[in-house]
Formats: structure tokens, sequence, C-alpha cells
């Protein structure tokens, strides 16, 4: 996908200007935080497991070499293969050629950023091969030529009237006037139509949660079973990792597991977490013949032993999305790429370089939700603003962009403006369903679109306090 | 594509700041893998006693929409299964895994169900599955494949029923990871199921039976309270 992130002052303009994706919007703000901190509030060892998760995964980073070496070794004892790549293409080639050597026509695929990532649907329908996104939000967003816009709900932007719209576009073999005003129905044609896609398919795709370097194994975590049937019935199974997904052992992964689905959904454990090594035994009656895995760098390992490192612990369970005033406020697209909230406004910048993506690090109130919230305590705050630092530092910043630099510095320095915004946000989220428009009308939001309404800031602005700290060095 | 590992494993190496681990230290690291020690276990179940695990594991699952009947002998499944689909108003045709784990269930007590062993089919409307073992902290399924259970037999019928024992029912992952290593080798896959299939991708709303069964149904045999 092109990136569109330099443009995020007028994608964010434009998002806090469409109807449909604020009543999206008002919707999720609602469910995912009220059922987080639900889930939680049953769990007591929940912050010692996070203690426990986090040193998992420094430990894994400060050996990421040990890991990797010990995964593909026990990889190829189960009788499958990785495949290591460097970057986006190297990938989308290596992907290709497993294509090709199966002469596989047609592939369906469990939800992937990472396939997101490399654009891997395009690449692979202009060579002859048609990707087909089995979980339910992904072929919402694909029939309408769009990309995600949440990393674990990437239909989430939408109403139900675009997607029944879509499906009337897409499925013209089924009666125009059928109706489809609820979730349900559409869910069931959905599962009708991708049902025939899983029979027929040559190869399955899909993203891995975990890799394990104890067995050689992957985990998927899903609610629909897309993924399962996604990998279980074609020939081949491709996994689409990136490499700091590796954990020592499935106690591991369990400890982190534990943390994933409660901190994404609120649920206490995702509806399927499935555990997949080598290929179909000798033995077995189904399951695929064929198991490869693509292990993707992509700028991850440029990262390492620098200030961006602690983001490689990120297990992508959106929670730091779920709790932003800017994620929603404007939704995921206005990031203009794969990643969006506070992960992305890290991420992207460190994966597409800062030239793309300056604006995204300032997308922040730094309120601190995203940390506090963070199951692996990435300090994002304090890296959205060392982007920021970086930014400025290299005047990548127009003049507008400085205006709104101030701005924030502004709020974030009034604890009672913060307190008030936490409170309206604690409130809201009281109000399960009936709370349209409210949060677009928080004077933060406004201030934060209209950054020249903005009182000027008293005492010392981020630049003034920048330029300080310049001298100082 | 060797070099590219490599060149992957350098960089590594050169953001952390060092070479090569030295042999004492990959040892330290084989050992870790090796002994693959347990970290925290929540006790929510693992400080309950058996009876009290199975009981957390109903209601667990329960709380995600699975179903149960519990019988107290394995004589009752049969008739367990019927009164189920006849309840649900669901043919009396289903699948069975030709696991021998469900060899000792007479299935000849329920006449009616009309049951053929073996690889289910898309318009396999029911399925009836064992399971390797059941967690109580969560209400979750363990199921492994294997030549007697292959995997799409979870994920196709419409409707899932499995028949558990009491004694499969454990505290945490993790016992079910020691179960599984006991029994020897990894299978290809490991299922772990916490309720139907379900989706919240329109409008954050809920629906059940998304790509997989619409209805898990457990068949929990309590021989221990028998
Ligand atoms: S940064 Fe933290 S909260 Fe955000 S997706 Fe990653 S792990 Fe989850």
């Amino acid at each position: 996908m092109q990136p569109t992130s330099h443009d995020f002052k007028a994608n964010a303009h434009r998002a806090l200007g469409d109807p449909n994706l604020q009543r999206a919007m008002d919707m999720m703000r609602t469910g995912f935080p009220v059922n987080r901190a639900a889930a939680i509030a049953r769990l007591p060892e929940f912050d010692a497991l996070r203690d426990e998760g986090i040193a998992i995964k420094n430990h894994v980073i400060a050996n990421l070499d040990f890991y990797l070496e010990t995964f593909e070794k026990n990889v190829v004892a189960q009788g499958g293969k990785v495949h290591w790549c460097r970057d986006a293409a190297q990938a989308r080639e290596t992907i290709l050629g497993i294509c090709r050597d199966a002469g596989a026509k047609t592939v369906t695929k469990g939800k992937s950023m990472v396939s997101e990532e490399i654009a891997l649907n395009d690449y692979l329908e202009a060579n002859g091969v048609t990707p087909v996104e089995t979980d339910l939000g992904e072929y919402i967003v694909q029939i309408r030529h769009e990309t995600p816009s949440h990393i674990i709900a990437p239909a989430v932007h939408l109403v139900k009237e675009q997607v029944a719209e879509s499906f009337r576009a897409t499925h013209t073999h089924l009666p125009p006037d059928r109706p489809l005003d609820e979730a349900r129905v559409m869910c069931d044609e959905a599962r009708t139509v991708l049902r025939a896609k899983f029979l027929s398919a040559d190869i399955g795709i899909t993203g891995a949660n975990f890799l394990i370097a104890e067995t050689g194994s992957s985990i998927i975590v899903t609610n629909e079973g897309n993924g399962d049937l996604t990998q279980t019935l074609p020939k081949a199974h491709i996994v689409l990792a990136s490499l700091e997904k590796v954990v020592p052992t499935l106690e591991d992964a369990s400890t982190l597991l534990r943390l994933l689905a409660r901190s994404a959904t609120g649920q206490e454990f995702s509806t399927y977490t499935t555990v997949s090594t080598g290929p179909r035994r000798a033995d077995d009656t189904d399951g695929p013949a064929a198991y490869h895995v693509v292990l993707l760098d992509n700028g991850r390992t440029a990262l390492l032993g620098g200030e961006f490192q602690d983001m490689l612990r990120c297990i992508r369970c959106a929670a730091c999305l779920n709790h932003c005033p800017v994620y929603g406020a404007v939704g995921g697209h206005a990031y203009g790429w794969v990643y969006s909230g506070p992960m992305g406004a890290v991420l992207t910048p460190s994966l597409i370089g800062i030239e793309e993506a300056g604006n995204l690090p300032n997308a922040s109130t730094f309120c601190g939700r995203c940390e506090s919230v963070c199951p692996m305590r990435i300090p994002l705050p304090r890296m959205m603003r060392s982007w920021r630092e970086r930014e400025f530092a290299r005047r990548l910043s127009p003049q507008a962009q400085r205006w709104g630099l101030a701005v924030w510095a502004y709020v974030a320095r009034r604890p009672r403006l913060y307190r008030w915004v936490s409170a309206m946000t604690s409130h809201i989220l009281s109000l399960v369903g009936g709370t349209r428009g409210r949060f677009r009308t928080l004077p933060l939001v406004a201030g934060w679109t209209d950054t020249r309404d903005m009182p000027a800031p008293e005492g010392r602005s981020f630049m003034s306090q920048w330029a300080a700290r310049e001298k100082r060095s | 594509m060797s070099g590219t590992r490599d060149q992957i494993l350098g960089s590594i190496r050169a953001g952390l700041g060092r070479g090569r681990l030295d042999v004492q230290a990959i040892s330290a690291l084989e050992d870790r893998v090796r002994t693959h020690r347990r970290n925290l276990i929540p006790a929510r179940a693992a400080a309950l006693d058996h009876q009290g695990q199975i009981d957390l594991f109903v209601a667990m699952a329960e709380e995600v929409h699975a179903t149960f009947t519990r019988v107290t002998d394995v004589d009752a499944v049969p008739g367990a299964v019927a009164d189920y689909l006849a309840g649900q108003n669901l043919p009396a045709r289903l699948v069975m895994t030709p696991d021998p784990k469900l060899d000792d269930v007479p299935w000849d007590k329920a006449p009616l169900l009309d049951i053929h062993k073996g690889i289910a089919a898309d318009d396999d409307a029911v399925g009836v599955t064992a399971c390797h073992a059941a967690v109580a902290e969560t209400g979750t399924l363990m199921l492994v494949s294997g030549p007697d259970s292959p995997t799409r037999n979870n994920f196709l019928p419409d409707t899932h029923i499995v028949v558990l024992r009491a004694g499969q029912v454990v505290a945490s992952y993790e016992d079910g990871w020691d179960r599984l290593r006991a029994k020897g080798a990894m299978p290809r896959t490991v299922n772990f199921i916490s309720g139907p299939s379900r989706t919240g991708d329109i409008e954050q709303r809920m629906v059940l039976g998304a790509h997989g069964p619409r209805r898990l149904h457990i068949v929990l045999i309590d021989d221990a309270r028998a």
C-alpha cells in the first residue's frame, strides 16, 4: 500500500467530517475498553503476568539470533522450511515462488498485518494468483478495495449499511433485493461465499502471533475459525511472520496468550488458539502437505540497540489504539499506512522512514493512556516524543505542524485539562451505547484539529524546551 | 537465501553490540528451552481441587456460549447426544472421528443416530469428536490432530459435539502441554477452542458461527461424581 502518512493532518480533517466513520468510531470507543477493563479486573495476577511477559520478550530480544536459529532447526526437524527475508520485496517473491512451485491459482488468507505491510495481495494478483481474505473484516475491506483500519478489527471504520452495499455489489449471484440489514445475515452470506473458497484453495497463508523456538511451531489466534480452515484444507500452509514473534517455549507463549486476548478484545481467551507444527504427519488424514515459514525482517533488526528497541516487544493487541483519543477521533486510515494508533505512530516511521511518516508522532495528545494499557508497557509517548524531536531536528516540520506541536505541549502540561479529558472519557465508557458525537466535540480534539483557535501556550513551549536541550547537549 | 540468513543474523548481532554468543551462553539458553520452566500460573483454577476445576471449566465455557450435558456414566452419552440434537431440531446424522477415545461409548444405545466415522465433509451438519484436555482457567478445550482426529472435523460441521471425561479437565494450558509432551511427538495441530466460532467484525456486534461451528456442545462424563 502506498503510504499517505505524510498527509496525516489532511487525512484527519477528512475523517472528522465523515459521518459514517464517526458513527463507527463511536461504537468502537465503547466496546473494547469496557471489556478489557472487566477482563483484567477478574484476573488479580494480570500485572504480574505483564512483568513476566515483558521479561520473556526482553530475553528473546537480547538473544534473538539464538532463538531464530533454534526455531529454524526445529521447523526443519518437523519437515517444514524457513525462508529468511530481508525486506518486503524478498518476502513477496518468496511467497510467489512457493505458489508457482505448487501451481497455485487461489490462496486463502488468514488475517495478517505483515501481509498488509508487504502489500502481498496486489503483488500476487498482478502475478496471476488470486488472494482471498477470509477473516470477515479483512474480506469486507478487500472487496471494498480498502485497507484495514485497525490491527485486530479491520472493518471497524464501517457501519453495516456500507457492508451491505459492498455485499450487494460483489455477490451478484444473489437476488439484488435480498434483506441485508443485520450483521447475522451478512455474516451468513459471507460464510457461504467463503466456504466455497476454503474448499477450493490451493494454498493457505496465515500470519503468526507467536513462533515457538522449542518446537518449531507457529501460533495463530482467531475468533472466527477462518485461519484454521485456511491452514488445514489446502495442500500447503505458508506462515508469514516478522522475526520478533519468536518466543522460547510453549510455556512462554501461554503466558503471553494470557495477556493478548484480555488486552485486545477483553476476552478471557480467544475462541481459537491454534498451534501448528510442520506439515501433516505421514498417517494424518488431513492437513497441509507442506509447511513454510516466511520470516521477515523489514527494518526490525535496525531497531535493536536503539531507543525504539522496546517496540519489538509489541504483541499487536491493539489496546493502545482502543484507548487512544486521537485514534478514536480519526480512525486508522488517517494514519496513512498499515499500522495506526500509538503503536503505528511509533512503528511506521521506523519501518517506512521519518521522511514519509514525519507527521504521525504528532498524532498524540500525550495523555499516556496507551502506555498505561499496553501489556508490554512499551513507552509509546516517550517514543513518539523522540520521533518528534528527530523530525524537528531534520527540519521536516512545516510551520503548521510546529503550531500543532505547541498545542500538544500546551495541553500536555495542563493536568487539569487532562483529568477532565480522562473523566469525560470514562463517563463515555460507562454509557455503553448512545454516545454518538460526544467525543468529537471534546475541546481537546477540536483544539487539535484547529490549532489556531487554541490559546497561545504559556510557559515553555515544546520548541523552546527542545532548543534548550539541544544547547545543553 | 542463506546469504540473507547470515545478513539478518549479522545485523541482529550488530544491533545488540556483540558477536556470536559463546558456548556457555548457548548452553544456558538451550537449558532454558529444554526445561521449559513454567511461568506464573493464575490461582483461579490452580488453587481449586479437581471437582472445583470441573465446575470452573463448565462455568467458563458456558460464559463463551458452549452448552453442556453432564452425565455420570459413559452409557448415557449416546442418549445425551440424541436428546441434544432433537432439542435443537438438528438432524440425527453425524460424522464422528474414528478416535479410540470414543470406542467405549455404546453408540448402539441410541439407534436413531446415523453415525458415519471418518473425515468431515462440507455437508456434514453435525460432528462428534473426543478431545485431549479441557482447561478450567478459561473454559478452553484442547484438541490435537492425529490419524484418528482430523483437524477439519473441529471446524467444518455447523454443530460440534465434544465428548469430555472429567479426568481430562486440568487447571491450566501448561497442564495440557505436560500431558501432550508425555504422549510423545508434537502433533501437526493443537486446537484450543473456547466456545463456538464468532465474529464482531460488523459494528462490533457478536455473531456466532462465523466460519467454524455455530454451536459447541460438550457432553461431560462426570464419572467421579457417580
Ligand atoms: S504497543 Fe502495546 S498496546 Fe499497542 S498493540 Fe503493541 S502491545 Fe498492544
